[in-house]
């Protein structure tokens, strides 16, 4: 089963927020999105300084098989991106909860978001 | 419909596999990472379960004269031993599924169409028979297939051969099937082999009873494992086989288009005597230009950017909508996008600037000739 982290915030999109509430929270893709994905050979992500807004399309994740879009579990300002995965994708595909970051964002306002116990349970995720 | 499970299905469990639909059957879509499996068959080798292949016995002493009025090729003309890629059309010259055809005696043929098509395919053999004395047996369901493809095949395949009859597989060409002895891990059974693919590498295809597909499938991987073969999914199949250029039926070949189109001209034999389904259509699409000068033709495209296109996205020439594209994903091998796509025929010579719609944003490709990859003998 796909793995699942304790202490993470989750979205519906199967997107894991990460944050101790005093700066900006990373943002990445959970296991459950990585193993349905399958080899993520391109990201296509927003860029610093962009306004992203919770639950809408703020880039594109595509692996071998699929194109999916990547919508942002928040609202609020992009302040850094992972050049890393662009250049790297399959970073997301081994490391979705370290390496394999997306970005981060300066948070307005949260979306709709989950436990790791709910989106485990709701996903059939591993805890 | 109830889904299908392969012999090898436990096997696959046990491997960790993905699976996924596929023809009615419950297949093994990867089992670690598709591009892993996927350059292991293009530098070593991968094992692929292909059990839900069709198997059709086409027997008795009209057998080739009745594959001659049932498919488009001339299968009376293949020699005992050797095996011939042909299509079973319908009277208008749509494809009904392309199958492969070995013949193993004067009057014995094994035909193995696609998963999703072999019932139809064994119910329009049966009706095409009528006025032949031929027995049509269709052993689909009796009958696993496992292939293993990759540079290192022979070399793993030959550790399960006795070393007498070595030479029946390094002999063995390319599209020719031979009884081999095949022994390992409790099995000691003389199958059905075949230096056949549809990964673009060298390879063979081996037929068996069900009951014998577990103890061969575990032997190969025990005796494989140090040579670097891997069980390989369908996701791996699907980008080894656009790699080659090798059509999928259901995204290049369909009821709807015709051989010409596809490309495949060259299989539909117009010139034997006898009369056979399909032919009067299909002459008449050939004399029309249909493939060369009117229509649609299928081409490969080259992607010049990073993204790549997806089957029935959009083919545009300067905005307009010229073509659709049939299979596309980014290709492991070469490193960047490739796809399958019919194009309308006055955009379809090599060299040709085209973009394929990717959801809004035009992407650039561009026509080469088919294969996109060739491996080096």
């Amino acid at each position: 089963m796909s793995k699942v982290i304790a202490d993470l915030k989750y979205s519906a999109e199967h997107e894991w927020i990460a944050g101790d509430g005093s700066g900006p929270v990373s943002i990445g893709i959970t296991a459950v999105a990585t193993d349905a994905l399958g080899d993520i050979v391109y990201v296509d992500l927003p860029e610093v300084g962009d306004t992203v807004t919770a639950g809408e399309t703020c880039g594109e994740v595509e692996s071998t098989k699929s194109v999916s879009d990547l919508y942002a579990p928040v609202s609020g300002e992009v302040t850094e991106i992972n050049s890393d995965v662009v250049d790297s994708p399959e970073l997301i595909n081994s490391d979705p909860y370290g390496n394999g970051w997306l970005f981060k964002v300066a948070v307005t306002e949260e979306g709709p978001l989950m436990s790791a116990e709910e989106y485990a349970a709701a996903n059939g995720g591993e805890l | 419909m109830t889904e299908k499970y392969t012999a090898l299905y436990d096997q696959h469990k046990l491997a960790g596999a993905s699976f996924t639909n596929f023809g009615g059957w419950q297949m093994p879509l990867k089992y670690s990472s598709e591009l892993a499996e996927h350059h292991a068959v293009r530098k070593a080798a991968g094992l692929f379960d292909l059990s839900h292949m069709g198997e059709i016995w086409v027997t008795g002493p009209d057998s080739a004269a009745f594959l001659d009025y049932a498919l488009a090729g001339k299968l009376s003309a293949v020699a005992v031993g050797k095996a011939k890629y042909s299509l079973i059309c319908q009277e208008d010259g749509g494809i009904i599924d392309d199958l492969i055809s070995y013949r193993r005696g004067e009057e014995k043929y094994l035909v193995v169409p696609n998963a999703g098509n072999a019932p139809v395919v064994a119910s329009e053999l049966l009706e095409r028979a009528a006025n032949f004395d031929v027995t049509i047996d269709d052993v689909s369901a009796q009958t696993s297939l496992i292939a293993v493809q990759g540079p290192k095949a022979e070399e793993i395949l030959l550790t399960l051969v006795p070393a007498e009859q070595h030479s029946l597989v390094t002999d063995l060409k390319y599209y020719a099937a031979v009884e081999v002895e095949i022994q390992g891990n409790g099995l000691a059974e003389e199958l059905l082999l075949a230096r056949t693919g549809y990964t673009g590498e060298d390879g063979f295809e081996i037929y068996m009873p069900n009951e014998d597909a577990p103890a061969l499938w575990e032997a190969l991987l025990e005796t494989g494992t140090g040579q670097g073969l891997i069980p390989a999914g369908l996701a791996s199949r699907d980008s080894l086989r656009l790699e080659a250029g090798m059509p999928l039926y259901g995204n290049e070949l369909s009821r709807e288009g015709n051989p010409y189109a596809a490309g495949l001209g060259p299989v539909v034999s117009l010139a034997k005597e006898s009369d056979f389904i399909g032919k009067t259509a299909l002459a008449e699409l050939k004399a029309a230009g249909a493939g060369s000068t009117t229509g649609r033709k299928l081409v490969g495209l080259n992607g010049l950017g990073r993204r790549a296109g997806r089957s029935h996205y959009s083919v545009l020439k300067d905005g307009n909508v010229v073509g659709e594209v049939t299979s596309g994903q980014p290709s492991p091998t070469l490193g960047y996008p490739i796809a399958l796509a019919y194009v309308d025929v006055e955009h379809a010579e090599p060299g040709t600037a085209l973009d394929i719609d990717l959801r809004g944003k035009p992407e650039p490709f561009e026509v080469v000739a088919l294969p996109f990859y060739k491996r080096s003998k």
